[in-house]
């Protein structure tokens, strides 16, 4: 056995200087070694400069100014970006555009794990006919071809919904029932992860201990369960965001996603289909940034894995 | 006097794949006051399951209290509202565990663990739970109690999480505390700080006390009152330098017998129960203990002794006086 250390010897203080490294400390320290995760981060953080700043120098007004007589110009010391099939300048707008996509990858992300985890954390925690009532409707609900849905729910909804006002911008109606729609069809991966996760835990005796305690149910699955969760759901909220933003593209281009005036970089691309070759610039940009917000997102949530691995994190002094 | 805490005969099985498990067979015991109960027994006897039936912790499905009282300042815990219970957890009785390596919340600061009872229990402010806080770390010895508060369970040693264990079990100043092996995963040095730490709090705060162990050493260090548990009975019940100088049952007889001693010959073997615990599925007829006793007469075979008074305060479960060989 060792001899243990008197508490005020210097060997003592010293070993309890260098635990104080904090969880999330310990963290960054191996994020940072992930190079292409940091490249990830510093690319998102200039995109969303790119969108945010953006707006000093243009208004969203001109973004949908209509000028055909500019129609498909290429790019040019006026319109940077060239000009898209009625006149707008591509530039303005794929900087609101990019807020928009980038609010809908955040914003259903959301709803996504909102949802996920209650389901998961619920039917997790309680077992039997809970568990089974809600993961069997997580099964019927992973059995629905997600873009399909989103397609239909997006025809059917998309003028149901008034525009709204936030943050001194008017969003088309279309853009909440995207948000929606993405996040209620995407959230099932993460409820079962989350469920796998409650199930083991809920078994450690640290939850008996809670327990023991007077804890009731509800404070032991959000206050002590779920921290115990919280790596494999941010790794999965971040790929969301990815996922949701891709979805969002998708549909758009197909024309029943958010609807125009209100630009994304998704729908940017549906008026450029026909001019691939003549006109590249309309498809070109958009893309690129979705394809540069996508990529940067799945290499900031692989760092993540990592560095969030309890595995890992051993032995990471 | 009234007993604090009675148990009356209690029942609990467990439901598997293979059959019907019949952990605890009619358990029935009384803590008084201030008072320290050793329970002794070895591994899957039924110790644990008996107290997770006290705090109405037993998973059901597949466990199932199926018969019994556990009477509480007058009240049968068995047959209160779920509810209710969130209030007697913590605030009346408490209980710590084994293994304070995972009986503590890896990710949450122990600060928050411990004022987390006084939280859900008092409806205390942050800053007052802080400060209790910090009275129940220095209460249980830990030192530089503000910096340890924001300290996470794995910067802390074995000891001290245990240390940190009894602080949330003591922090609502609970009427009785279980510690259900609460030394078995600590060196023997540890164990007997542990061990003296309990008995110093048990006194301020005039609590009693449930200690299950299957070390006879400490169970002889802690208790008033002893009680030996065998494949979910009671065998013997005594105090405790009764039990000690005058074991009656078989059983606790080959316990003690196992037990090393420092005046025994250096190559005298240890001496050990021959076989292994009957399968609490199908438990056979007759005593419990009978297949691996060195006493059994014929009517073991066929009947179970119930627990009988052999002196005052002692009682024990056995047809054979061990003092004697013979049938009582």
């Amino acid at each position: 056995m060792a001899i243990p250390i008197p508490e005020n010897h210097p060997a003592a203080i010293a070993r309890i200087e260098k635990t104080q490294l904090t969880f999330l400390q310990l963290v960054w320290l191996r994020f940072k070694r992930h190079k292409m995760a940091l490249a990830g981060i510093i690319s998102l953080i200039l995109l969303a400069f790119f969108a945010i700043v953006g707006t000093a120098f243009t208004t969203e007004a001109y973004s949908n100014v209509t000028d055909t007589s500019i129609r498909l110009m290429p790019p040019s010391q006026e319109h940077p970006f060239g000009t898209d099939t009625v006149g707008r300048d591509i530039l303005s707008r794929t900087i609101y555009g990019g807020q928009i996509s980038l609010m809908i990858g955040l914003v259903a992300m959301a709803v996504e794990v909102v949802v996920g985890v209650l389901i998961g954390a619920i039917a997790g925690y309680y077992g039997g006919i809970i568990d089974s009532l809600l993961m069997r409707f997580t099964e019927a609900m992973f059995n629905i071809p997600q873009i399909p849905l989103l397609l239909v729910l997006g025809k059917l909804l998309a003028d149901k919904v008034p525009p709204l006002n936030l943050f001194g911008r008017e969003f088309s109606g279309s853009v909440v029932v995207i948000i929606a729609v993405i996040g209620l069809t995407s959230w099932m991966g993460l409820a079962r992860i989350v469920r796998a996760n409650f199930l083991s835990l809920k078994e450690r005796e640290f939850v008996t201990a809670a327990l023991c305690i007077g804890t009731r149910n509800g404070p032991i699955i959000f206050g002590h369960i779920l921290p115990n969760t919280m790596a494999p759901i941010i790794v999965s909220a971040t790929l969301g965001v990815a996922n949701a933003i891709i979805n969002e593209a998708y549909v758009s281009f197909l024309g029943v996603g958010v609807m125009p005036p209100t630009a994304t970089w998704g729908n940017m691309l549906n008026g450029a289909y026909q001019y691939i070759e003549s006109a590249p610039w309309l498809w070109i940009f958009p893309g690129l940034l979705i394809v540069l917000t996508v990529l940067s997102i799945n290499f900031i949530g692989d760092g993540l894995r990592d560095a969030l691995d309890p595995h890992s994190l051993v032995g990471s002094e | 006097m009234d007993p604090l805490l009675e148990v009356r005969n209690l029942k609990v099985q467990f439901t598997t794949l293979e059959g019907m498990v019949h952990a605890v067979n009619g358990v029935s015991f009384q803590l008084e006051k201030g008072k320290t109960l050793g329970i002794v027994g070895e591994s899957g006897c039924g110790k644990s399951v008996t107290m997770l039936s006290v705090m109405r912790l037993i998973k059901e499905p597949p466990g199932r209290i199926t018969e019994g009282e556990v009477l509480f300042q007058e009240q049968d815990l068995l047959k209160l509202a779920k509810s209710s219970m969130h209030e007697i957890r913590g605030a009346k009785i408490a209980m710590i565990f084994q293994d304070p390596m995972t009986s503590l919340n890896p990710v949450l600061t122990i600060g928050h663990q411990i004022s987390e009872a006084l939280v859900v229990h008092w409806g205390i402010g942050k800053e007052e739970a802080f400060k209790k806080t910090l009275e129940l770390l220095e209460m249980v010895g830990i030192p530089q109690t503000k910096e340890r508060y924001k300290d996470y369970p794995h910067q802390f040693s074995g000891g001290m999480r245990q240390r940190v264990m009894i602080a949330m079990g003591l922090s609502c100043k609970p009427e009785i505390l279980i510690a259900d092996e609460p030394t078995t995963a600590l060196d023997v040095t540890i164990q007997a700080q542990i061990v003296e730490l309990t008995k110093k709090l048990q006194s301020q705060f005039g609590m009693a006390v449930i200690w299950i162990t299957h070390d006879l050493g400490v169970a002889a260090e802690i208790a008033d009152k002893m009680i030996v548990m065998y494949a979910g009975f009671v065998v013997e019940e005594a105090d405790v330098y009764e039990i000690y100088e005058n074991p009656r049952h078989p059983y606790t007889l080959a316990l003690l017998k196992s037990l090393p001693r420092v005046d025994r010959k250096k190559h005298d073997r240890l001496a050990n129960i021959q076989g292994s615990p009957p399968d609490c599925i199908q438990m056979p007829p007759g005593c419990p203990f009978r297949p691996r006793c060195g006493f059994g007469v014929e009517r073991c075979e066929h009947e179970n002794p119930g627990l009988m008074p052999v002196a005052k305060g002692h009682k024990m479960a056995c047809w054979v006086d061990v003092t004697t060989g013979r049938p009582q």
